[in-house]
């Protein structure tokens, strides 16, 4: 008897992705440091670390601190900028044949948009735009936790760009549905989520933050949960695809993601604990559909019974 | 970056021995593709490959202390849950490990080697005094090792066994060297000895003094960070220290840029 391989192909919008496995931006540098570790090209996609207009050095250390099942980072947004990353990053992503995202951050409205004009000759699949921790410059409002922010900075990207666009939300509000939704009225192709959980770890014989930035995003298997309630309310709400996010490491973690209703995933920080992760979860996931005779993953997404 | 054969590795290596005596422990692991490529000063991260439980979640780094046919040895203290889990691990128990990582030592081509290490910090000198021995079989090389107690020096009496190596030694305590600090013996040894490249590894206020002595002597100085670290690949950014121009270079990290560098590269 012919073992008909599953199919592994999920779309987001025009974008075929090969599997629904995306690496998260901040925990796979550009590809390249887990070139040893990955054969990259067997991933859906490879989502790099954020990127701004000028170069960011980044926050002083101590930056993470290890939690239970968890981590605390405040990295700092730490990057070479546009101009380094186009002529310097840039030519080695073009070499990945699997789809590479690029992940943009601003501290004002023109600063994303200007991010986006300045990725429209580039090769990439998608952008992701980060609208989880930066304030904006009138008023200082974050703008991934005011709906109307939201949908101004989706808007402006779409607008400036012709590339698929993901809005990467933040879990740190009140309704994140209604900043997905704010996302999809402003043009977004997708939307991903959760980015990190504000928290703070203290040593207690100095009585000093462990983290010189006082407090950071919590990240790792210990925000699976609130990641995946996030993904599922989520997906109710909005259209367009969602990308789930958030303590992924296992490929039950995955279907647990599928189900509750993301067209893809990303591992972010199992990547830092386990660099083989990615494409093992490529195999692993492959092998549950093989097990469970499904035939294509995108019988999962939204599977969930009532 | 072109595409280059494996410089790094992930793999599953069996515990071979593995003692503790105190809170010091000395752990020999097969990882032949690792130690195949591996440099004195690099270092390797580890994690017990049965354990799934995400807690402690990060694997724990450890500088190469010998690599001899295939078997890597790390010499470790116990600190916490993560070097406590290893303690307890026995000999034929299986490690994930990833490596060799980082840059390591650029062997001095001076005549004359003063490895100058504290507490743990020792460790990587094993190597790294093979390593220069083998390069020029004519260099002169002193390991002047500082610790707490004459307890701690034990978990490095093998460096006493390398007939190529000269070994002072002093303790805060008294109860093995010289009454004192390090440095003191670095003083002494490049006075009565003469100018030679000096390589680091120990508490930061020992490396900093022997960088600012260093600095005053125009002498050649390395020297081996260490700081939490979760990814070892420079992926995450989370190591970063600061460097000699903050304003200028902005920050350095210790898995990619490090763990060893030239002393005046970095903050003082």
């Amino acid at each position: 008897m012919v073992v008909n391989k599953p199919d592994l192909t999920v779309a987001i919008g025009d974008w075929q992705l090969a599997n629904p496995i995306m690496t998260a931006s901040g925990t796979f540098g550009y590809g390249a440091e887990f070139a040893d570790f990955v054969n990259l090209n067997r991933l859906g996609a490879i989502v790099v670390k954020g990127v701004s207009v000028k170069p960011r050095i980044g926050n002083p250390p101590p930056r993470i601190v290890e939690t239970a099942c968890g981590m605390l980072n405040a990295i700092g947004l730490e990057n070479p900028g546009i101009d380094k990353f186009l002529t310097e990053k840039m030519p080695q992503l073009q070499n990945f044949t699997c789809g590479v995202v690029v992940n943009i951050l601003g501290d004002s409205l023109e600063e994303y948009c200007t991010l986006a004009e300045r990725l429209k000759e580039t090769a990439i699949a998608a952008i992701e735009v980060n609208i989880s921790c930066p304030n904006v410059k009138k008023g200082g409002v974050a703008f991934g936790t005011d709906a109307r922010m939201v949908y101004e900075v989706t808007r402006c990207v779409r607008e400036r760009s012709n590339k698929p666009i993901i809005m990467k939300l933040s879990p740190n509000v009140t309704d994140i549905a209604a900043m997905a939704a704010a996302a999809e009225e402003g043009g977004a192709s997708a939307v991903s989520l959760i980015n990190t959980l504000l928290g703070m770890a203290i040593d207690i014989r100095t009585r000093r933050p462990k983290l010189a930035n006082k407090v950071g995003g919590l990240s790792g298997p210990a925000i699976k949960p609130i990641a995946l309630r996030m993904v599922w309310q989520v997906a109710q709400r909005v259209k367009v695809p969602v990308i789930g996010i958030g303590g992924i490491s296992t490929v039950e973690d995955v279907v647990e993601f599928l189900l509750a209703g993301a067209t893809a995933i990303q591992i972010g920080t199992a990547n830092l604990i386990n660099p083989g992760v990615a494409e093992e979860l490529v195999d692993g996931l492959e092998n549950y559909l093989l097990e469970n005779k499904i035939a294509a993953v995108k019988e999962l997404i939204n599977g969930l019974l009532a | 970056m072109t595409m280059h054969a494996k410089a790094k590795h992930q793999l599953q290596g069996e515990i071979r021995e593995i003692s503790c005596r105190d809170e010091y422990c000395r752990m020999t692991i097969a990882a032949p593709a690792i130690c195949h490529v591996a440099a004195a000063g690099q270092f390797v991260m580890v994690k017990p490959a049965a354990d799934k439980s995400n807690d402690p979640l990060f694997r724990r780094p450890f500088s190469l202390h010998q690599v001899v046919d295939g078997l890597l040895t790390i010499i470790f203290k116990i600190v916490g849950r993560g070097t406590r889990n290893l303690a307890k691990m026995q000999a034929g128990e299986v490690l994930d490990v990833v490596g060799p990582l980082g840059k390591g030592f650029q062997l001095s081509s001076e005549p004359r080697h003063y490895l100058v290490g504290g507490g743990m910090g020792i460790a990587p000198l094993h190597l790294l005094a093979e390593s220069i021995n083998r390069q020029n079989p004519q260099s002169e090389i002193i390991a002047l090792l500082g610790a707490r107690t004459a307890r701690e020096l034990d978990a490095f009496a093998d460096l006493q066994d390398l007939r190529f190596l000269r070994v002072e030694l002093a303790t805060d305590d008294g109860t093995a060297g010289h009454h004192g600090l390090v440095i003191d013996l670095l003083e002494r040894a490049v006075a009565a000895g003469g100018r030679g490249a000096v390589y680091s590894c120990g508490p930061w206020p020992m490396m900093k003094a022997v960088a600012l002595y260093c600095r005053a002597k125009q002498l050649p100085c390395q020297v081996s960070l260490e700081t939490v670290m979760a990814c070892g690949v420079g992926a995450c950014l989370g190591c970063a220290v600061s460097g000699a121009d903050v304003a200028g270079d902005g920050y350095l990290h210790v898995c990619k840029d490090g763990p060893v560098f030239e002393a005046g590269k970095i903050w003082l």
